[in-house]
């Protein structure tokens, strides 16, 4: 796949430290980048991929350690230096300017003007081109980017990197936002962008992506390189997820355990609908049972959770906990009868990450061991400690800001809240999202335990193969309806796509 | 751990933790910075800022700025803004802002001056005058409140409005006039002192206490920290977001109620015109105190010094026999010099 003089690396990393705060997040990374290769950079949350990205693209000062670029040792002082170099980084939250055109976007920063006063026509010309060349010439270069959807402005953002002379573009974590069809397409134009001799480096949890995208990979852990220039070929994932781990990951999902038949039946959602987005929604789901929602993005999976929570008012139906119905459209009463959610934006809807940890822990119980509305922060240190503690959340310091914990941990931190707040009925929404391979073992097993203690949960994912592995029961939901009901293990992820595009066809 | 010669696995040996990258924090940091890195160090900067002051104040006006007579004047000065100010830190804490304080202070003070109000405080208690300026502050709050949070009118839309309606509303009911407060236990009491400081600086000094305590110890307060570091957060964990917004609301308009009070006690009269830009003065010494605009941290303490400096800056310049304009200069250069120390020492805290 490689065609490319072995030779003569376009870029050289050697023995590259960083620490911040006495916190050393590099400790020796090594990479070797070829022109027109797909170079993936592997590891855990808090591995050090941020800061070693941060650090080609000019945000952060390396302590120690060399950067070669095109065979001459340089520094990068700053974002504009990099892209001088032809290092244009596009980072995981999307940077385009919503109220800005796609062509002001394009050349934000770089604009083509005359004594100040931009030249429209020209930059229009140029970002048409740019966005041809993408294969998206159909988005109008005066289309406002605000509109467009977040697969389009990542390709935006990736023509902002190549109206430079770009010749390594660093990828963090592109696909996080896309579904499968966005992704096919993401990795068109990455090989079009290498058959031109532009060197891609890929940021991905993803291993499958990895497979089918990567040609070479480098596999970072706390800090230091592991194992480099790993042919993607030749690698097994066995060994990928051993380096990046430090252990041995066979079984990624926990065997199911079967519900017993008199079980009770916790949550009962009957005939649920909000007109025009999802409708006639009915099941229960017992004591110790994990009922999945698998559908694609956009078929009312999340709507449909969110409603049941109280989140969203539905036009018609009931939700019943222990068999008595709840107010409608209430955040309170679901949480009061027993509800709790981790949402799908973890950082946006779950955490308020500035605030310590156990504050985050016990955010829907503080006022248990208040007296008078009085406070009891003692008590509530101790309670979300041992929580803390028995989820195994590293670092288990209680007064850590949320924001500095990594996807996994703060994925913890959620349940943490649940049941601490002591939930039967636990509403996942995309329970994995930004956290890493090995930790999502860790949720899995943590997510099996709860419902073998007798919770009754509900999870949906973008991964169908996730709500497969986890659940015992399986709803299949297109187009805003259930349209297939059954037990986990009779059906595969072939069979629930098979169903979905019928469903969306009938 | 089964096998270490794996030839892809040269350095896995003794590796345990999954996602092990974080190193412990460090519990025993020193107690310098400890105070650094807490809400104290986050107000080194202000204190500095103040001490220097202090420092001028002494150098060019010597011993009438320097005795402890002036020191309760500046203080006395601070008290009324400042406890709209403490008001205003709650508001802001949870993301919002209350631009009518200043009117409602004025609106407050002239209903609570009406004549049939002070021939009722005549014949009962000059305590009733004191209830209906607290009752028209908490009003007006509930109908900012409601506004904002039921009616989903943006905070800072819903209040320029009620601050253009309340001074109207005090203009129409003073008839442009400048009720004079004839009601003189009202007087007595307001005017009075305890142990030689002025009751006005002991209201300060319980709203602040107050406030402290409600801010920092009470459910009330983790709620209005959890409103404005992630209100979506905390509505998905069930707290009643758009209720507590509305207390904010009301919180502010009653501190702003009983700066009207306390705005009779030191002109003796009720007037449409008091407090006219304090809603500026009050969200300035919020934001110099440190309380972040956009919600999420909010500390008491930061706006009693944001307070403090601006009224001794005043206490200065008065001193001193410096216009009103210089003044004016001096307190927008003060606010910027004073945000870029605090975020200083907040910086250097934080990196320890």
């Amino acid at each position: 796949m490689i065609t490319v003089d072995q030779g003569n690396p376009l870029l050289m990393v050697r023995g590259l430290t960083k620490s911040f705060a006495g916190v050393q997040a590099l400790k020796g990374v090594d990479l070797e980048i070829l022109p027109g290769e797909v170079h993936c950079v592997l590891g855990q949350n808090g591995a050090g991929k941020s800061t070693l990205i941060k650090t080609l693209s000019g945000v952060n000062q390396p302590d120690e350690g060399e950067i070669v670029w095109q065979g001459e040792p340089i520094t990068i002082s700053d974002p504009v230096a990099a892209l001088g170099l032809g290092i244009a980084t596009m980072y995981q939250e999307l940077d385009v300017v919503d109220g800005l055109t796609v062509a002001e976007n394009i050349f934000l920063g770089h604009e083509f003007a005359r004594g100040g006063v931009t030249e429209r026509r020209k930059t229009s010309r140029r970002a048409h081109e740019i966005m041809t060349r993408l294969g998206h010439g159909g988005i109008s270069s005066n289309r406002e980017v605000g509109t467009l959807s977040a697969a389009n402005k990542q390709i935006v953002s990736m023509a902002r990197a190549l109206s430079h002379d770009t010749k390594l573009i660093i990828m963090d974590e592109p696909s996080a936002v896309l579904d499968s069809e966005e992704v096919k397409n993401l990795f068109r134009v990455v090989r079009e962008l290498t058959a031109d001799g532009i060197a891609v480096i890929y940021i991905s949890h993803r291993l499958e992506e990895i497979r089918e995208i990567g040609d070479r990979i480098t596999v970072i852990k706390d800090g230091r390189t592991m194992a480099t220039n790993l042919a993607v070929a030749d690698t097994p994932t066995q060994d990928l997820i051993r380096l990046m781990t430090g252990r041995t990951v066979e079984n990624v999902f926990p065997p199911a355990v079967p519900v017993a038949s008199d079980s009770p039946v916790l949550l009962s959602v009957k005939n649920l609908g909000i007109k025009g987005v999802f409708d006639d929604v009915s099941f229960d789901v017992r004591a110790g049972e994990i009922v999945g929602l698998a559908g694609l993005v956009g078929s009312g999976r999340s709507e449909i959770i969110e409603t049941i929570y109280g989140a969203r008012k539905p036009t018609s139906g009931t939700v019943e906990i222990d068999g008595k119905a709840i107010e409608a459209g209430s955040v309170r009463a679901g949480v009061h009868a027993g509800m709790g959610l981790s949402p799908e934006e973890r950082k946006s809807q779950g955490l308020i990450l500035d605030e310590p940890v156990y504050r985050n822990v016990t955010l829907a119980s503080f006022g248990r061991w208040a007296r008078a509305g009085l406070l009891n922060e003692r008590a509530e240190r101790s309670v979300a400690r041992k929580q803390l503690e028995a989820l195994e959340l590293r670092p288990a310091d209680p007064d850590r800001p949320a924001r500095t914990l990594s996807g996994g941990n703060q994925q913890k931190i959620l349940l943490a809240r649940w049941l601490v707040h002591g939930t039967r009925v636990l509403l996942l929404d995309e329970p994995t999202r930004g956290v890493d391979v090995g930790a999502r073992a860790e949720i899995y097993t943590l997510i099996r335990r709860l419902a073998a203690e007798g919770t009754a949960i509900v999870v949906i994912s973008s991964e169908i193969e996730e709500v497969l592995g986890l659940s015992d029961r399986v709803l299949v939901v297109a187009e805003g309806r259930v349209i297939h009901t059954t037990t986990a293990s009779d059906i595969d992820e072939h069979g629930v796509l098979d169903l979905v595009m019928k469903g969306s066809a009938a | 751990m089964s096998e270490q010669n794996s030839p892809v696995a040269p350095a896995l040996a003794g590796e345990g933790h999954i996602s092990g990258g974080i190193p412990p924090h460090d519990e025993k940091r020193s107690v310098l910075n400890r105070v650094l890195g807490g809400s104290a160090g986050r107000s080194i900067g202000l204190i500095i800022a103040l001490l220097a002051l202090f420092l001028v104040g002494t150098i060019t006006a010597g011993d009438r700025f320097a005795n402890f007579e002036n020191v309760l004047t500046i203080i006395r000065f601070a008290s009324i803004i400042g406890v709209v100010s403490i008001g205003m830190t709650f508001v802001i804490t949870a993301g919002g802002i209350d631009l009518s304080v200043g009117s409602v202070l004025g609106l407050a003070s002239v209903v609570a001056t009406l004549s049939w109000v002070q021939d009722f405080a005549d014949s009962t208690n000059w305590i009733v005058m004191v209830i209906i300026a607290l009752a028209v502050g908490a009003g007006a709050g509930l109908i900012n409140g409601i506004v904002i949070a039921y009616g989903n009118v943006v905070a800072f839309i819903a209040t320029l409005a009620m601050l253009v309606a309340a001074r109207g509303l005090a203009e129409v009911l003073a008839n442009r006039t400048t009720q004079i407060v004839r009601q003189q236990g009202f007087l007595d009491f307001f005017r009075g002192d305890i142990l030689g400081v002025s009751i006005l600086i002991w209201i300060f000094a319980i709203v602040v206490a107050a406030g402290w305590f409600l801010l920092n110890r009470t459910t009330f307060g983790r709620r209005t920290v959890a409103i404005g570091g992630n209100l979506e957060a905390a509505r998905l964990a069930g707290i009643k977001v758009k209720r507590h917004m509305m207390y904010l609301y009301v919180l502010s308009g009653l501190t702003a109620g009983i700066a009207g009070v306390m705005m009779l006690a030191r002109t003796t009269a009720g007037t449409s015109t008091h407090g006219t830009l304090y809603e500026l003065d009050a969200i300035a010494a919020v934001v110099v105190g440190g309380t972040l605009l956009v919600g999420g941290r909010g500390t008491i303490m930061g706006t009693v010094l944001g307070v403090l400096i601006f009224s001794t800056l005043t206490n200065v310049f008065t001193q001193n026999n410096l216009s009103t304009s210089v003044q004016a200069i001096a307190k927008g250069v003060i606010i910027v010099i004073a945000v870029l120390l605090q975020q200083r020492f907040a910086n250097r805290a934080a990196r320890k």
